[in-house]
């Protein structure tokens, strides 16, 4: 009530410039945002276009990354996502079954798993890869591999995948749930006959966001799966990712720009598609929800 | 369908407990995650912490961990340089951005406009290090040589925590009963004196969450700033002076440190886990208010 009285001392006529002022900030900070996210595109769309071919997607890198392409290193990403997605879904999705159909919301254990998840999430990549180096590369002496990395970026998928399940089950109606106890249904053939198959856009929506994280990692993967560019032959071999190889061109590789260009332009293009169908699913499940109801 | 599956529809009462069994394990595995990464940080520190005051990583003489200098407080200037100056830049612009959305554009340009903001936080930090490396970096140059810089960091860690600072906004604002901008609107007043006067102070806890949220976010982050920054282990006195920051120590040498250089990152990289724990408690506390 006090704000709204000195508010309206505040918002007299008087004061129509203010309002024109603050209305004009707002509209240049928008304008101002959206030109440097175009030119930020544009520069690396206009620098990476020359250079991208099919060729390049599929040959070997050459000379560290000057020539050749980036087929080597598109299978170290793939492979450094599977297994990060393979450790990562299934402890995820278990973990947020549990937090959302087993324990109510407030309970202790509930709060304790939720809250530790949370600071999971705003822990630093380097503090991951500082720790996956510690514990996967030396403790259980998996050295520098695609294995290690997959692994490290596992836990930092955890966080992502846990939210969204949960956010994602706990949206679904409860008349599903009776329905499914009223059939005499098991509650694990609840969870996995009827919640999870319904929940299944907001899995796909985390799933999606979790691979966008995974492409995008650098720092995590420095000193756990490595710098190694050839064809990875095993898990445990060193396989550099993608956003690792546009680091290198363009850090420690003299000459790299117009490979590393090319690479941040696949990069981007994947990741931006990946958002895109990430966000489509999330409103359409959302807008699914509301006609349901 | 039903009857064809009998056996899953109706499982035995103990495939039941052993399904919860799984779960239990698989949260505390998740939870565990976090004592875990503790433990080992903790644990490769532990040699130097032993040996070394704690006092002594801010009043040695200089960092040459080789020879048992291990001073981190240039590149503490430098985190905290570069993450206030993003943060004093990225703080306004956030913020109006998430006013713009929810009470300036149309609802199509709002949208618009916040799904730009999205797809910004999703660009890879290695992706604005390497367009700040090519770009920025070199437009600083021609105003002031080096480029390499405190500035360039501060700009690349602006962009990256916008989206954070604007997107938590907006949702500060969408959470606000609409009553109070009818009632505020019923008052006469203008749309500036709703903002300022009603707006913005019962959405502040919000915004401040999120504001501590991309400081956190600041203070980690690693490869971008590493890339523009210039990696020289020095006290800035301008914003066109190369500094370090600690995220970026640990990535750049530790490739090649060993023994108590090597537990001195890994001190480094506690502290850091421990600061960012420090400033979600304080967003969580802030946001339950």
């Amino acid at each position: 009530m006090g704000n709204a009285e000195t508010a309206s001392a505040r918002g007299t006529p008087g004061n129509a410039w203010q309002d024109r002022l603050a209305e004009w900030s707002v509209y240049v900070v928008a304008l101002l945002i959206s030109a440097v996210f175009l030119w930020m595109l544009s520069d690396l769309a206009l620098g990476g276009i020359e250079h991208l071919s099919w060729s390049f997607l599929l040959d070997p890198p050459q000379n560290a990354g000057r020539g050749g392409g980036i087929g080597s290193i598109l299978v170290s990403t793939v492979l450094v996502l599977l297994i990060a997605l393979v450790v990562a879904l299934p402890l995820g999705w278990a973990a947020a079954v549990m937090l959302s159909e087993y324990v109510s919301s407030d309970s202790r254990f509930g709060h304790t798993v939720r809250h530790s998840l949370q600071v999971l999430a705003a822990v630093p990549s380097i503090v991951f890869g500082l720790f996956g180096n510690a514990f996967f590369s030396i403790y259980l002496g998996l050295g520098f591999s695609i294995l290690s990395g997959g692994l490290t970026l596992a836990c930092m998928l955890l966080p992502i995948l846990v939210s969204t399940a949960e956010a994602g089950l706990r949206a679904l109606p409860d008349t599903y749930r009776s329905s499914a106890m009223a059939l005499g249904m098991s509650r694990a053939a609840t969870v996995f006959h009827v919640l999870l198959p319904a929940a299944a856009p907001a899995l796909i929506t985390g799933l999606l966001l979790g691979i966008g994280r995974v492409m995008a990692e650098t720092a995590a993967l420095l000193f756990t799966s490595g710098y190694v560019d050839r064809m990875p032959e095993s898990l445990l071999d060193s396989g550099r990712t993608l956003a690792m190889h546009i680091f290198d061109l363009s850090m420690n590789v003299p000459g790299g720009d117009a490979a590393a260009h090319a690479s941040a332009l696949v990069l981007i293009v994947a990741l931006l598609l990946i958002n895109l169908l990430a966000m489509k699913l999330a409103t359409s499940w959302q807008r699914g929800k509301i006609a349901a109801e | 369908m039903i009857w064809s599956k009998r056996s899953i529809l109706f499982p035995s009462v103990s495939a039941d407990t052993r399904i919860l069994w799984l779960l239990r394990i698989a949260s505390g595995m998740a939870a565990g995650l976090v004592l875990l990464i503790l433990f080992f940080l903790f644990a490769e520190s532990l040699p130097l912490l032993w040996k070394v005051q704690t006092g002594r990583f801010i009043t040695d003489t200089s960092w040459h961990p080789v020879e048992g200098a291990y001073n981190l407080a240039p590149m503490l200037s430098g985190t905290l340089y570069a993450a206030g100056g993003a943060l004093f830049l990225a703080t306004p612009l956030g913020i109006a951005s998430a006013l713009f959305v929810a009470y300036y554009a149309s609802p199509r340009l709002g949208g618009i406009y916040l799904r730009l903001v999205e797809l910004l936080a999703g660009i890879p930090s290695v992706v604005y290090g390497f367009w700040g490396l090519t770009t920025l970096v070199p437009l600083i140059n021609e105003l002031h040589p080096p480029g390499a810089s405190l500035l360039a960091g501060i700009l690349v860690l602006t962009l990256m925590i916008l989206p954070t600072i604007a997107l938590t906004a907006h949702a500060a604002l969408r959470a606000l009963p609409v009553e109070y901008l009818h009632s505020a609107a019923a008052l006469g007043m203008s749309r500036w004196g709703i903002i300022r006067g009603v707006v913005l102070p019962a959405a502040r806890m919000g915004i401040t969450a999120g504001i501590i949220l991309a400081a956190g976010r600041a203070i980690g982050e690693t490869m971008a700033v590493l890339m523009v920054t210039g990696n020289v282990v020095q006290y800035a006195s301008t914003v066109y002076d190369p500094i370090r920051t600690l995220a970026a120590n640990i990535a750049l040498e530790m490739p090649y440190a060993l023994g108590d250089h090597r537990a001195a990152l890994f001190v480094t990289g506690l502290a850091l886990m421990l600061l960012v724990i420090a400033l979600w408690s304080a967003a969580a506390r802030i946001g339950r208010n």
